[in-house]
């Protein structure tokens, strides 16, 4: 089996950073979600927090990887114009807007893909910020902790539209 | 045991620090979405944009939201480290400017403008 240079990145883009991406956020979620004075002894706390520490800020960084190599390396392959009479299939956004029955997954699943993915990563450092910061505090600041955690959601669900209409948009027209 | 029973493991942090990097976090998400409706309606804006041409305007508009969450953040975080502030009207503030730049980088919404 081999991957093109174009196959490889989009790989690493969208199914390495991607996959990464969601094992962190499962378990920085669970670990926000029960870091609550009544669910933990002072050795689970601290045990906790450190775990979180690590999941928070790998999600952070694993955002950031993922939107930049999105931006600055796959997505200019994407949107490169074809010359003229080019194979459209190595063109996706030409490819996609050629017919009325596939311009939408460009129309509205890139448009909202590219600029929605990039709340992921500043929404999540946020959070990693605010657990860094605040360690086993957390426990006991229950506002801070809530909003943490919708913060944490929202760049979760950021990412889960990027990703899924990404996943899509790649199976209609591949970046070859 | 719970922590409950035990005196608090460490002294009293102010919040301000947590409110500065929520709500700047929520400024840099605004300001995609606002950039993005931008270039949508100015073609001027959108070429300016296009700080690295090969990604088009989302180079920019990007650049302009992470550039502007930073400043954001360094600035509040310096006002409001060391002190509480009223966290539920960061809160507030912050929901608005999400609930904003979602909307903004919806294309339903921002291509009825172009």
């Amino acid at each position: 089996m081999q991957l093109t240079a174009r196959e490889f990145w989009g790989l690493i883009h969208g199914m390495v950073l991607g996959g990464l991406f969601l094992l962190a956020f499962s378990g920085g979620l669970a670990g926000l979600y029960s870091l609550r004075p009544e669910f933990v002894t002072v050795q689970g706390l601290r045990e906790r927090i450190r775990r979180l520490n690590i999941g928070t800020w790998v999600m952070a960084v694993v955002a950031w990887l993922t939107v930049i190599t999105g931006t600055y390396i796959v997505y200019p392959w994407y949107r490169a114009k074809p010359p003229e009479g080019a194979d459209l299939r190595l063109y996706p956004r030409a490819f996609l807007l050629s017919s009325e029955s596939t311009k939408l997954f460009h129309e509205f699943g890139m448009e909202w893909k590219e600029h929605i993915a990039w709340f992921a990563p500043i929404l999540a450092t946020a959070v990693a910020y605010i657990v860094w910061k605040y360690g086993d505090r957390l426990a006991e600041r229950e506002l801070i902790r809530k909003t943490a955690l919708t913060l944490f959601v929202l760049a979760f669900l950021a990412a889960a539209v990027a990703g899924l209409l990404g996943a899509l948009i790649t199976k209609k027209a591949p970046i070859l | 045991m719970t922590l409950r029973e035990h005196e608090p493991q460490s002294g009293a942090l102010p919040n301000g620090a947590a409110a500065a990097a929520i709500l700047a976090a929520a400024i840099g998400c605004f300001i995609i979405g606002l950039m993005t409706l931008g270039a949508e309606m100015s073609e001027g804006l959108a070429n300016a944009l296009k700080w690295y041409p090969p990604a088009g305007p989302l180079s920019g508009k990007t650049g302009v939201g992470v550039i502007t969450w930073l400043i954001a953040w360094a600035v509040l975080h310096n006002l409001w480290k060391d002190r509480d502030v009223d966290f539920r009207a960061v809160r507030i503030g912050a929901a608005i400017l999400l609930l904003l730049g979602f909307l903004l980088t919806f294309p339903l919404i921002f291509q009825a403008f172009a």
